[in-house]
């Protein structure tokens, strides 16, 4: 028998079988999964974003087709922060034994931190990972996570009414993404995860509009991944805590690629919804691949491509 | 229930203009009311593209599809012998049990396919099937024969009057006597449709999708049970439960 590479790894102190998380907004609240495989074999998931209220989403067409990827402009479509605790987390303990990292939204620092301070007494959730690529209402729609000290902001108050891990979410549409972590980690967070979608539009050339109805949207899937791989290895070069790294990742080498360029972990997004067996399938195949390239550890390589 | 199943195509000719029928051959067990579909993986595109069961053994199925862009157009130029990574069973399909004794079936163009499979199973449940299936022009018409073998009675509308009917199908429902009504077809029909039905019906809504199983939140559509999911929930919806207005913007 030859001894199977080890994929442990430990993520703001949680232990994961493996660093295979699904992304949030391509795995629902976890049930559509359970029903076509025991998703006890994932590291974690994390849930559809969260918001404080119900939410219906932006109006439809919401979905574009890309070269190796897609837009979307759900418009963070979730029945509020008080359905998810009385109704899916019970549901999900039917079919999950692990930690679940809770995906929240908001459009006011408030807001993040009443649905952050909610979700913190749930037992099911291991972490709390805040989305800060939304829109600040008080502050003219600008997003919370293009200015460093609007992150700081969010980071504080979530901190101030958490005892869990947290998490910042960064947009890759910041201009400096790094000093959003940097800004992120000052403020006390406990890691970064990255990135989210590219902001993107497309247009039907029959009707010459805009093929969303939101006009714009999120650009993600395999297209994005060397966009996603720089900005991880750039923040790995700005903060000391650990990095969620996610964008494109669609394979076991992808995976490996990630935390050569510094992820502590990865999450898969849209690979999830074009193969509903993306993530078990990157589970199994990624012993096999750590092999080829000599690598018995996976959290070895965190970081390996860093010099010095 | 969804499962992921390769398929190889037995046949894939054109039917009428714009117009194919694919046979697939493969494990389509999952498939178990007729309006289910379909999500296709096709190489060189990022998303599946969802189509409608024409109708299925338990060994294949059969699908008929437009050519209306680069994904249905590639389809097209498939051949018998090739593979494709369908993932089958989606939808909740349409309810033959609210059938009464004579169902009517309308389709508008793209939206006959599924009436195929919806009037086998009615005619196998002793139900008398009166179909009205409406085109632009007379070399669009696709499945009438098929139809009428099947054992249901079929009217033919045709925009332009070329062939059957002239006018659109809602011409032809006017003088119909039916004990419930389903429907699958674009939007501006149903809203025609719905000004001139005598009875409860069924309504299969398309929307461009993300996932087809339920995962992304990208087909989401108000009605007055709530928010609903057209791949997961639907895509055929129940006419009381539809919010038309909501639907007009
Ligand atoms: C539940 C369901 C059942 C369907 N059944 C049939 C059928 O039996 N026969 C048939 O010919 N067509 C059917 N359609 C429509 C079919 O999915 C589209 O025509 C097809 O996806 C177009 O792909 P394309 O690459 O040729 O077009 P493009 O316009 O190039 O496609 C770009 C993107 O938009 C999506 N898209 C474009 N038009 C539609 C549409 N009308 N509905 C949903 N997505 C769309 C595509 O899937 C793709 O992601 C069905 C759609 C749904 C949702
Ligand atoms: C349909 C869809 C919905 C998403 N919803 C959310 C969300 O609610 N909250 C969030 O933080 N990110 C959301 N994302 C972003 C993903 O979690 C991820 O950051 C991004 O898609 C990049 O990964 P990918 O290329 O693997 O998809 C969504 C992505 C998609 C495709
Ligand atoms: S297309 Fe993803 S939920 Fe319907």
């Amino acid at each position: 028998m030859t001894n199977s590479p080890d994929m442990k790894i430990s993520l703001c102190g949680l232990e994961l079988d493996n660093p295979i998380i699904p992304a949030s907004g391509t795995f629902g609240y976890g049930h559509e999964f359970a029903e076509l495989y025991d998703i006890n074999v994932l590291g974690s998931f994390s849930f559809k974003g969260t918001t404080f209220e119900p939410r219906f989403g932006n109006a439809t067409p919401r979905i574009a087709e890309c070269p190796e990827g897609m837009l979307n402009s759900i418009g963070l479509q979730n029945p509020g922060v008080h359905a998810v605790i009385n109704e899916e987390l019970p549901k999900l303990e039917k079919c999950f034994r692990k930690k679940v990292i809770a995906n929240v939204g908001g459009f006011s620092v408030d807001e993040y931190a009443k649905t952050s301070e909610l979700l913190n007494a749930c037992d099911q959730v291991g972490m709390i990972e805040v989305n800060i690529s939304c829109p600040n209402v008080h502050n003219g729609g600008m997003s919370f996570g293009t200015d460093p000290a609007a992150a700081a902001e969010v980071t504080r108050a979530v901190k101030a009414v958490t005892t869990k891990p947290v998490v910042m979410k960064l947009s890759p549409n910041a201009a400096d993404i790094a000093a959003i972590a940097k800004a992120c980690e000052d403020a006390g967070a406990d890691g970064i995860s990255l990135i989210n979608t590219l902001l993107g539009m497309r247009i039907d050339l029959k009707t010459r509009r805009p093929i969303l109805a939101n006009k714009m949207g999120g650009y993600s899937g395999r297209a994005v991944f060397p966009v996603a791989v720089r900005m991880v290895y750039q923040v790995y070069e700005a903060v000391k805590i650990p990095i969620i790294g996610m964008g494109g990742i669609s394979s076991a080498a992808d995976v490996i690629e990630m935390m050569l360029a510094g992820a502590a972990a990865v999450q898969v997004g849209a690979a999830n919804l074009v193969d509903p067996f993306a993530c078990p399938k990157i589970i199994k195949e990624l012993p096999g691949v750590m092999r080829n390239y000599g690598i018995n550890k996976l959290t070895d390589i965190i970081g390996g491509a860093h010099n010095g | 229930m969804l499962s992921q199943n390769i398929f190889t195509i037995t046949e894939n000719e054109k039917i009428a203009d714009k117009t194919f029928r694919m046979e697939l051959s493969g494990d389509a067990s999952a498939i178990v009311r007729p309006g289910q579909f379909v999500n296709i993986k096709l190489n060189g595109f990022f998303l599946r593209r969802p189509i409608s069961v024409c109708d299925c053994t338990g060994s294949g199925l059969t699908l008929i599809y437009k050519t209306v862009g680069a994904g249905t157009e590639y389809m097209s130029t498939l051949h018998a012998g090739e593979k494709l990574d369908l993932l089958v069973g989606l939808g909740n399909g349409f309810d033959t049990s609210l059938s009464g004794d004579s169902p009517l079936l309308i389709a508008g163009g793209g939206g006959v396919p599924p009436m195929i499979n919806l009037t086998k199973r009615l005619i196998s449940e002793g139900r008398r099937v009166q179909c009205v299936i409406g085109f632009n022009t007379a070399n669009e018409v696709y499945c009438e024969r098929e139809l009428r073998k099947l054992g249901a009675e079929v009217i033919v509308t045709t925009a332009d009057g070329s062939y059957g009917v002239k006018g659109f199908v809602t011409d032809a429902v006017r003088g119909l006597a039916y004990s419930f009504f389903y429907t699958c077809g674009p939007l501006p029909m149903y809203k025609a449709i719905r000004s001139v039905v005598s009875s409860a019906g069924q309504y299969s809504f398309e929307e461009r999708m993300g996932c087809g199983f339920g995962a992304c939140m990208g087909c989401s559509i108000k009605t007055r049970q709530g928010a609903k999911r057209i791949c997961k929930d639907g895509p055929v919806f129940n006419s009381e439960d539809i919010i038309w207005e909501e639907l007009e913007k």
